[in-house]
């Protein structure tokens, strides 16, 4: 089974992040790590592998920093890896960006492409079901456990009152919450092994894209202005002296919550 | 007057902000699969509802819904297409981006009449002003950001008679599990959400957390570290990567207050804490704050919610 896996390269989450002077997520002042649900995308893909063979393609658009996150999901275990850079692709939407990973997945035999539910900096969470419209795939999108079923797929979707059990045939795109499973943390011995392992470094011209069609330029959604929303301050706070409870209920009733 | 197609996914309340928000910017028209949707409609000021039926839609995953909102986008070409912004309507939103060859924002908090679109970006730290340059305004609403008003009206109604694909029954759905989360309200839609942390210590303890979300009216949420640690189902994670919540009450109760945690609840509009560790990050952010031992503050506060009610 030849798994895909799209990973995104995001500044640090747990640290402040900001837009840069041409409104673009600043990534050069960011300490940048791989998106967080796609590390359970890679797990995921590296447990249907060790489960029924195959092989695992990690895939990523971005600038040169990136190579760090591919390197990573290489240390994981991953098997080979494609990273589409080039400087036209700077600012592109999210349109565009489907357009380029269609083509670089085009250039792929795979019968399960495996993403995050939302990557961590824009949390759009659309870009599975972008590719399934470009690539004619069938997405079962959200999901929390995935399963071989004959030839197809048996997924759990997550939902907020439920969940759905979902079938569907090959060649398929997925995305993963972090229920699926907890990922491995690299070995010293993958670390080593990832250097030795395939990265194929494309370009726009690689794909055939002419670089007018994707980039700021092209992109169309525009970002106008941003503004730091004030940071939430500290209002009353008591020590609980054997009456905490009752101020709490004093406060709720005085916001007319009670 | 511009036209404003809405999806209406059902009677919910993200439905109704959708409606609401449509409504600010024109004549809205929604697209309505069941009766409860299209009355939804019809209360919430639609001018026309498109009355769908597609036998056998339900039985597929997004796809036949796609097909039938792409084919009516092709044929009313609205100034605008709104869908809530759930996990269903960002999906729906990237079909219809592709077909239509539209620019399309996620999550928006606010829209207006010029096109102007605001988003929460950085988890709520950053307020953008952005705008479509090419198509259509096509968008997903942020549930809780638009305070949904009815508007009664008498819509005139067209019946779509849509016939499911061949290729759009490629994710079937084999059966669906619900977990019914009781009396309480959805947490994403819930005007008060009481969590609690790995500080509430068990399973059992979350019987105190549901208390005091049922003395509020509320519904139960949990941070990560309590979803992990098996007290709470997942479903009720409140976070980044859980449900983001926008309540006008958020009480904490036993969560330190992670980033990860307060992305998805930091616009709150009131936020209260109880956490015994005065150092605590989410005091930080509280517009009330006790310091103390959830098991003591907790059980004095619901006796005095029940004295007071
Ligand atoms: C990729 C990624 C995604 C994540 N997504 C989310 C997410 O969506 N949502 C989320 O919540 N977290 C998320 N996290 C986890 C997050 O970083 C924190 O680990 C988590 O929020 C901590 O939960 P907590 O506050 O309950 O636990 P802790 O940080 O352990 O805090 C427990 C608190 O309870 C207090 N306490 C203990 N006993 C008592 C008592 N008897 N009375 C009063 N107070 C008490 C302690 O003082 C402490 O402050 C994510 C992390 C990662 C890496
Ligand atoms: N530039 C990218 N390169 C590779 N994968 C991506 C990229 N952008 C998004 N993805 C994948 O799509 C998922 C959802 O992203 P998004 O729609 O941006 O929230 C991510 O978790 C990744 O798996």
């Amino acid at each position: 089974m030849n798994i895909v896996v799209l990973v995104k390269q995001v500044p640090d989450s747990g640290l402040a992040r900001r837009l840069d002077e041409q409104l673009r997520v600043d990534r050069n002042g960011a300490n940048n790590v791989m998106g967080e649900l796609d590390e359970y995308a890679v797990e995921a893909a590296l447990q249907l592998k060790e489960a029924h063979g195959g092989e695992v393609t990690v895939v990523t658009v971005g600038p040169d920093q990136a190579s760090d996150t591919v390197r990573k999901t290489l240390a994981m275990g991953a098997d080979k890896a494609v990273h589409v850079v080039d400087d036209a692709i700077a600012g592109s939407d999210a349109l565009a960006t489907s357009k380029i990973l269609a083509a670089a997945l085009g250039r792929l035999e795979y019968d399960l492409i495996v993403a995050g539910a939302e990557s961590t900096d824009s949390g759009m969470g659309v870009m599975p079901h972008l590719l399934a419209a470009r690539l004619g795939v069938p997405a079962a999108t959200g999901v929390r456990k995935i399963e071989l079923d004959g030839d197809g797929i048996k997924v759990e979707h997550q939902r907020d009152n439920g969940y759905d059990v979902l079938t569907a045939s090959l060649p398929a795109i997925v995305s993963v919450w972090d229920t699926i499973n907890t990922p491995r943390y690299s070995s010293l011995k993958g670390i080593m092994a990832a250097k030795r392992k395939p990265v194929e470094t494309l370009s726009l011209s690689d794909l055939g894209i002419d670089p007018s069609e994707v980039g700021a330029g092209a992109a169309a959604t525009e970002v106008r202005s941003a503004t730091d929303r004030p940071e939430r301050t500290a209002g009353q706070i008591v020590a609980d002296e054997g009456e905490g409870g009752r101020a709490l209920a004093e406060f709720l009733a005085v916001e007319k919550f009670i | 007057m511009a036209d404003i197609l809405v999806y209406v996914p059902n009677s919910g309340k993200s439905a109704a902000e959708t409606l609401t928000l449509g409504r600010s910017l024109g004549q809205v028209s929604a697209v309505a699969f069941d009766d409860s949707a299209a009355s939804l409609a019809a209360e919430y000021g639609a001018a026309k509802v498109y009355r769908v039926t597609a036998e056998g839609a339900d039985d597929y995953f997004v796809d036949p819904k796609a097909s039938v909102l792409i084919d009516l986008a092709g044929r009313v070409g609205p100034d605008a297409f709104l869908l809530p912004g759930t996990d269903e309507g960002r999906a729906l939103v990237a079909r219809l981006a592709v077909a239509l060859d539209s620019g399309f924002l996620t999550d928006v908090s606010g829209l207006d009449a010029e096109g102007t679109a605001t988003q929460d970006i950085f988890a709520g730290a950053t307020v953008t002003t952005s705008k479509i340059t090419k198509g259509i305004n096509l968008a997903t609403v942020k549930p809780g950001a638009v305070n949904a008003e009815p508007a009664p009206a008498e819509p005139e109604t067209e019946a779509v008679d849509a016939a499911v694909a061949e290729t759009d029954k490629r994710v079937k759905i084999a059966e669906r599990v619900d977990e019914p989360a009781g009396d309480r309200p959805g947490l994403a839609e819930a005007d008060v959400v009481v969590s609690g942390g790995r500080g509430v210590g068990s399973a059992e303890d979350f019987a105190l957390i549901e208390r005091v979300a049922d003395a509020l009216g509320g519904a139960v949420g949990a941070s990560r570290a309590a979803t992990d640690a098996g007290y709470y189902p997942h479903k009720f994670q409140v976070g980044q990567t859980g449900t983001t919540v926008s309540p006008q009450l958020y009480v904490a109760a036993g969560i330190s207050g992670a980033i990860q945690h307060r992305a998805g609840m930091q616009t709150s509009r009131v936020i209260v804490a109880v956490n015994k560790d005065v150092d605590a990050p989410i005091f930080g952010m509280s517009d009330f704050g006790v310091v103390g031992d959830l098991f003591q503050v907790l059980p004095q506060a619901l006796e005095e919610i029940e004295k007071r009610k």
